[in-house]
């Protein structure tokens, strides 16, 4: 049984068809990446999978339950969910921040146990947010806000991890971080389907790529099955050159080609 | 910087006696003079006395629909800039004060508040109701912040609006007068029979508002977060709406509009919470009561002849203690 299947996924609004026919499955100890120009649905699906969302058609199951039948507050202790560009309204601490993490497990008295305690220091450890822990988040930067709120996600200990362009207007040396992160807590036995516009990163970390066009599935499969100059010419409408090395695949963009709109 | 983590107690150490001096201060605050202490006890006594009279009938209800009405403010103008993740928002924003303040003019106007006690809060009720409800309508499912508050501003405009088309058509300068007098928001000459009618619809209203603690914590994070953390967000929110309705409602049914309560205790507070939605909640109300009382007892204690409305000295307290608050923390206002 996978820890995440989806069949047929579908998803509608106002009538405009979002996400149509997406399969996708996840197993225990994969990070997969999903890729795709702008508007292939990338950030639609991931909400879906996350239960931030309901899809209009298919089914969704999480360790072989329906998404929809599970409880809200399980869904949330299970499924970790990192926004886009995601930051906090309120000048809270680092600590604050990583202690909403405990939110889901919490009564409405929000006492934190020792045992909560020890998961928030361990998220900290995790993603090296120990040294500004009584930092306030806004003051930080974007690569040291993305890391807090992974830790925040990580504080829920959540089996799957959804992240949506965790890296996006990062540093390389905080987009290794995060991505490390990432690649680390799906070692661990758990998962991860982080949404990528970087396609070396996605292609250095993932397991298995999903690649979507127009609200559809292109391919999936292993990064060199997937990366491939036809389906890069064919998704993104570039010509490009793809080198399998010894560090994995590389990625260049050389030109756009000049009669496709992605 | 550093956040200063201030343990809850410390607050409420530094709140809760206050509330007490200053509601003890508020009982002694009258155009006559009487002593508490005799009153006291000639009502253990069960003698009815002037002290009496003036005690029960006439002070303590004030001070304690002072001490409400400040405590809904404060705790509705933290819930709404939690919800709206705004530090400008305030009771007023979804529309229910300028609603509650139409209704109550409607019963001014048709002369219907003489027709018994509980026409103009019943009438105010209703308005408050009515302009959330058009809200609901308007905005529907939809999940986007900025409709909500662009919706109350309109009905606010539209309360308003119909609020100068009564003073426009008001039957004789005298009922203008006691329209423009009562808008302007005060505690006085009130029973306990409003004290009775507001009241049930006040707490429940904290309740709701309280209840919605955790939810505006993890809201901290964005509505999308907020749902991947297990809560409904629109759920939710129409939980802390019904919440500010009914207490604020009730608030401006009893008492008219009472300005800069609800938008500025909450930032004045803030950085003892540690600028945290949940804890800001009850610390609002605490000193939403202390901030009224006070603005209350100012009331009595300055004017001879006239009395100055507690609407009046809190907007005029209150809009140039905000702007000094903007200006003192414009560095970290995001």
């Amino acid at each position: 049984m996978s820890l995440l299947e989806g069949e047929n996924i579908g998803l509608q609004i106002d009538k405009v068809r979002i996400l149509e026919d997406i399969d996708l499955r996840l197993e225990q100890g994969e990070l997969v990446g999903l890729i795709g120009p702008n508007g292939a649905g990338k950030s639609s699906l991931v909400r879906l999978l996350a239960g931030v969302e309901t899809a209009t058609r298919g089914g969704i199951r999480f360790d072989g339950r329906p998404l929809a039948r599970i409880p809200a507050r399980t869904r949330a202790q299970r499924l970790g969910y990192l926004a886009q560009g995601a930051m906090a309204h309120w000048p809270l601490s680092v600590e604050q921040i990583i202690e909403l993490g405990r939110l889901p497990y919490q009564n409405w008295w929000l006492q934190l146990t020792p045992a909560d305690r020890d998961k928030v220091e361990r998220a900290m450890r995790l993603t090296e947010t120990l040294a500004y822990r009584n930092r306030i988040v806004t003051t930080l930067s974007g690569g040291e806000q993305t890391l807090v709120m992974l830790a925040r996600i990580f504080a829920a200990e959540p089996d799957l991890i959804f992240a949506d362009e965790p890296v996006a207007a990062l540093d390389p040396y905080h987009q290794l971080h995060v991505m490390e992160v990432l690649r680390n807590h799906a070692a661990g036995g758990r998962a991860a389907i982080v949404v990528l516009h970087d396609l070396g990163l996605a292609a250095r970390f993932c397991d298995r790529l999903y690649l979507l066009s127009h609200g559809r599935l292109h391919c999936c499969g292993g990064v060199s099955e997937v990366l491939t100059r036809e389906n890069i010419a064919e998704v993104y409408g570039i010509d490009s050159r793809v080198d399998c090395n010894a560090n994995g695949v590389s990625i260049t963009s050389l030109s756009r080609l000049g009669d496709h709109h992605p | 910087m550093i956040a200063a983590r201030i343990k809850s107690p410390v607050i409420y150490a530094a709140l809760l006696p206050l509330l007490l001096i200053v509601f003890l201060l508020a009982l002694n605050v009258g155009p006559v003079e009487i002593s508490l202490g005799k009153a006291w006890r000639d009502w253990i006594g069960s003698q009815t006395t002037i002290e009496t009279l003036i005690l029960f009938d006439l002070r303590l209800p004030r001070a304690l629909l002072a001490l409400t009405i400040g405590a809904t403010l404060g705790l509705a103008g933290a819930a709404l800039q939690g919800l709206l993740r705004n530090p400008l928002a305030e009771p007023g924003i979804i529309g229910v004060s300028n609603g509650a303040a139409f209704g109550a003019v409607v019963v001014f106007y048709y002369g219907l508040s003489g027709l018994a006690w509980f026409m103009l809060p019943l009438g105010g009720l209703l308005g408050a109701v009515i302009a959330v409800a058009v809200i609901f309508l308007l905005v529907g499912k939809s999940r986007s912040t900025i409709t909500l508050i662009l919706a109350g501003i309109a009905i606010n405009a539209i309360g308003g609006a119909m609020i100068a088309l009564a003073l426009n058509f008001a039957a004789s300068p005298y009922a203008m007068q006691e329209i423009v007098f009562w808008l302007l928001g005060s505690v006085a000459n009130r029973s306990v029979n409003d004290l009775y009618i507001a009241l049930p619809f006040m707490v429940v209203g904290w309740a709701m508002m309280l209840y919605c603690g955790r939810f505006l914590n993890a809201l901290t994070l964005g509505e999308e977060t907020a749902g991947s953390m297990g809560f409904d967000v629109s759920r939710m929110r129409l939980i802390l709406i019904i919440g500010v309705t009914a207490s604020v409602g009730a608030a401006v049914s009893v008492a008219g509009n009472i300005g800069f309560i609800g938008l500025v205790v909450p930032h004045l507070l803030r950085p003892f919470v540690a600028y945290e939605p949940r804890r800001l909640l009850p610390a609002s109300g605490v000193a939403g009561a202390i901030l009224l009382l006070v603005a209350d007892i100012a009331v009595q204690s300055m004017s001879e002849t006239r009395e100055l409305k507690l609407g009046v000295i809190t907007s005029l307290v209150g809009a140039p203690f905000f702007l000094f608050l903007i200006l003192k923390s414009r560095n970290t206002l995001q």
